[in-house]
């Protein structure tokens, strides 16, 4: 894991450097005198070998210093525990409403196999994977907000309404900390239509490896003993199919929550979520390289994580999987 | 005497293709074994109607009776969906059914390119990773490894940001992030096959490398790498799309479909088609190719041909 993140850290930088965009031409415009170009390319380092700016990157991240954002002038760090929680309150809910969605429309699919119920949640899959986020998202909007009025537009809180004191970020938690119930209902609101579209696009991967692992173990001899001994479906597709099915999708429901991470990113310009999806998204437009770089790492760093937890998971439900 | 030698032409030609249709009896009966499981899996018949249906919709596009995909007309500006404009005409007054026939044509382009480039350079990094083994083994898959700990979307958005916008970085972008699956599945195929018999006889009657790897192993291999390609056209439409939509794809005034949604998003409040009609077309494109590729996957797979 180690020797990944380092590739994704000279990835990054390479991106970031050996490029045609100039960043400075980008802020400054085009008319900028010479001088001050290369007052500012000094400042930044920019005139340095390549090798030296590397290096010195590297020794900063490693002490936990992501560089400092030109945009916002802020450091990179600070930006991305500002945006951060908002992306993982958002990704948190999604990833449960997949589970949700995801694991039984799995297991009918499995038990009525090649039957109405299982063509139909496997289009379902299929167009979870198919649909474009943001353009669901509008859908819902157009639909829910502006026709229905049902639910909320866009943003983490009604415009009218004060944020509780921050405490961890996670509004949810926040306004319960702060004994504001009338904001937690409210936030819950806003969360609805991103966290059941990105829901639905997860739920499409986990209700696959469902179904998939599902019909494997279907096959397998013990489940007819079982059967043949007389004990009830129910029975026999919760303490043994299940059991056994549901190891494969959790692998995936780790992998989904890493995928979530990322399709924030266009989940969150059009419900002006101010998240890391749309702070990565300003610095990718602005040209804002450290940001840019630091946006990456961090979410290289995360998924890498989710991957390893779910590594570590796997062998503690499968005894059969011990790595040596 | 005429009769005579067209009967004998059409007799010689009778017993060559029976003789060849002998010589080839279980590749004949493959197919029409393939050919019946395609048949009876519905989903992938919509899939396939709806993939033909495009290209030929694309095809057409130049010839088909349509408005200037390009031409400004602002007094006809947001008019909905009417008989003149069946879905209605966007901010600037340009006839949205125009635009979407016409972005068509981009996004299947970019779809067929970004796949044949990745296919391409995953299927040869695969195969020589497979088949030589050892420290050039280790090495491309440690590449692969470190594409695969990556987020896919945002690399390709970093790469798209750093080339600049376009679609032909836009391309760039999505290829780079999409070959280590084909090198993955290209690999797999090789070990399982380089040690089979008839690998073996033909090196040993003098094949190289080269021809070993590509004339034995490849078509051996090619029916996972087509069912990978069909699957990821879907996905890789959907991110050219979604990259355009940030603002780091096409660039107006092309009419691209993210594009268009991105571009038509601002007027949602009064004129809901200018945004959701192009989206449409994004999700029918996806739609048919994953129906496609996963029918294709079941119909390959050795499970489903026992």
């Amino acid at each position: 894991m180690v020797l990944v993140l380092f590739g994704v850290l000279v990835i990054t930088f390479l991106l970031s450097h050996v490029v045609p965009a100039d960043p400075i031409g980008a802020i400054l415009g085009p008319q900028a005198p010479l001088e001050m170009v290369e007052k500012i390319r000094h400042e930044w380092g920019f005139d340095r070998p390549l090798y030296e700016q590397f290096v010195d990157y590297v020794w900063r991240v490693l002490h936990g210093d992501l560089g400092k954002s030109i945009r916002t002038n802020r450091a990179v760090t600070r930006d991305l525990m500002n945006y951060f929680p908002a992306t993982i309150e958002l990704a948190t809910f999604s990833t449960f409403l997949a589970i949700v969605m995801g694991i039984p429309l799995g297991i009918i699919s499995a038990m009525k196999k090649d039957k109405i119920p299982d063509h139909f949640a496997r289009v379902f899959a299929i167009s979870g994977i198919s649909i474009p986020v943001y353009w669901l998202e509008l859908v819902m909007l157009i639909v829910f907000y502006y026709q229905l009025g049902l639910l909320p537009g866009p943003g983490r809180l009604d415009p009218y309404m004060t944020y509780p004191p921050r405490v961890t970020g996670l509004l949810l938690i926040d306004s319960l900390l702060a004994g504001r119930l009338d904001a937690f209902v409210n936030a819950l609101q806003h969360l609805i239509i991103p966290s059941f579209v990105l829901g639905m696009f997860g739920a499409a991967s986990i209700a696959r490896m469902t179904r998939s692992s599902m019909l494997e173990i279907l096959r397998k001899e013990y489940v007819r003993t079982a059967k043949a001994k007389g004990l009830r479906e129910r029975v026999v597709i919760i303490r043994h199919i299940l059991r056994n099915a549901l190891i494969p999708t959790v692998t995936v429901i780790g992998v989904t929550y890493g995928g979530l991470l990322e399709g924030s990113i266009l989940t969150e310009t059009i419900l002006a979520w101010n998240g890391l999806g749309q702070y990565a998204t300003g610095s990718f437009l602005y040209l804002d390289f450290m940001a840019v770089m630091g946006v990456t790492i961090f979410i290289a760093v995360i998924y890498s994580l989710t991957n390893l937890f779910v590594d570590i998971l796997y062998a503690y439900l499968d005894p059969r999987i011990r790595y040596g | 005497m005429g009769d005579d030698m067209f009967r004998n032409v059409k007799n010689e030609a009778q017993r060559f293709v029976d003789k060849w249709a002998e010589e080839h009896r279980y590749q004949i009966q493959d197919v029409k074994f393939t050919m019946y499981l395609w048949r009876r899996s519905r989903l992938s018949l919509v899939g396939s109607g709806i993939v033909v249906a495009l290209i030929v919709v694309s095809l057409l596009a130049p010839h088909l009776p349509l408005y200037d995909p390009f031409e400004l007309n602002v007094q006809n500006r947001l008019l909905p969906p009417s008989w003149e404009h069946l879905c209605g005409t966007d901010q600037l007054g340009r006839d949205i059914l125009t635009r979407m026939i016409n972005g068509s044509r981009i996004s299947l382009m970019i779809g067929a390119m970004v796949v044949t480039i990745a296919s391409l350079i995953g299927l040869v990094l695969g195969l020589v990773s497979g088949y030589f083994g050892r420290k050039i083994d280790e090495a491309i898959m440690r590449l692969t490894d470190m594409f695969f700990a990556f987020p896919r979307l945002v690399l390709a958005m970093a790469v798209a940001a750093a080339l600049g916008p376009g679609i032909n970085n836009t391309m760039l972008a999505i290829a780079v992030v999409s070959w280590p699956i084909y090198a993955r599945l290209a690999r797999a195929g090789a070990l399982q096959v380089k040690n089979e018999i008839y690998v073996e006889a033909a090196k040993s009657i003098g094949a190289g490398h080269m021809r070993t790897l590509f004339l034995h192993i490849l078509p051996m291999i090619l029916h996972l790498i087509i069912v990978q390609a069909t699957l990821d056209m879907g996905g890789v439409i959907l991110e050219a799309a979604g990259l355009s939509f940030i603002g780091l794809g096409a660039q107006p005034p092309s009419p691209e479909w993210g594009l268009m949604v991105s571009e038509g998003r601002h007027y949602i409040h009064m004129n809901w088609w200018v945004s959701t009609l192009p989206g449409v077309a994004i999700v029918i494109t996806a739609l048919g190719f994953n129906l496609l590729g996963d029918g294709l996957r079941d119909i390959f797979d050795v499970r489903t041909r026992r």
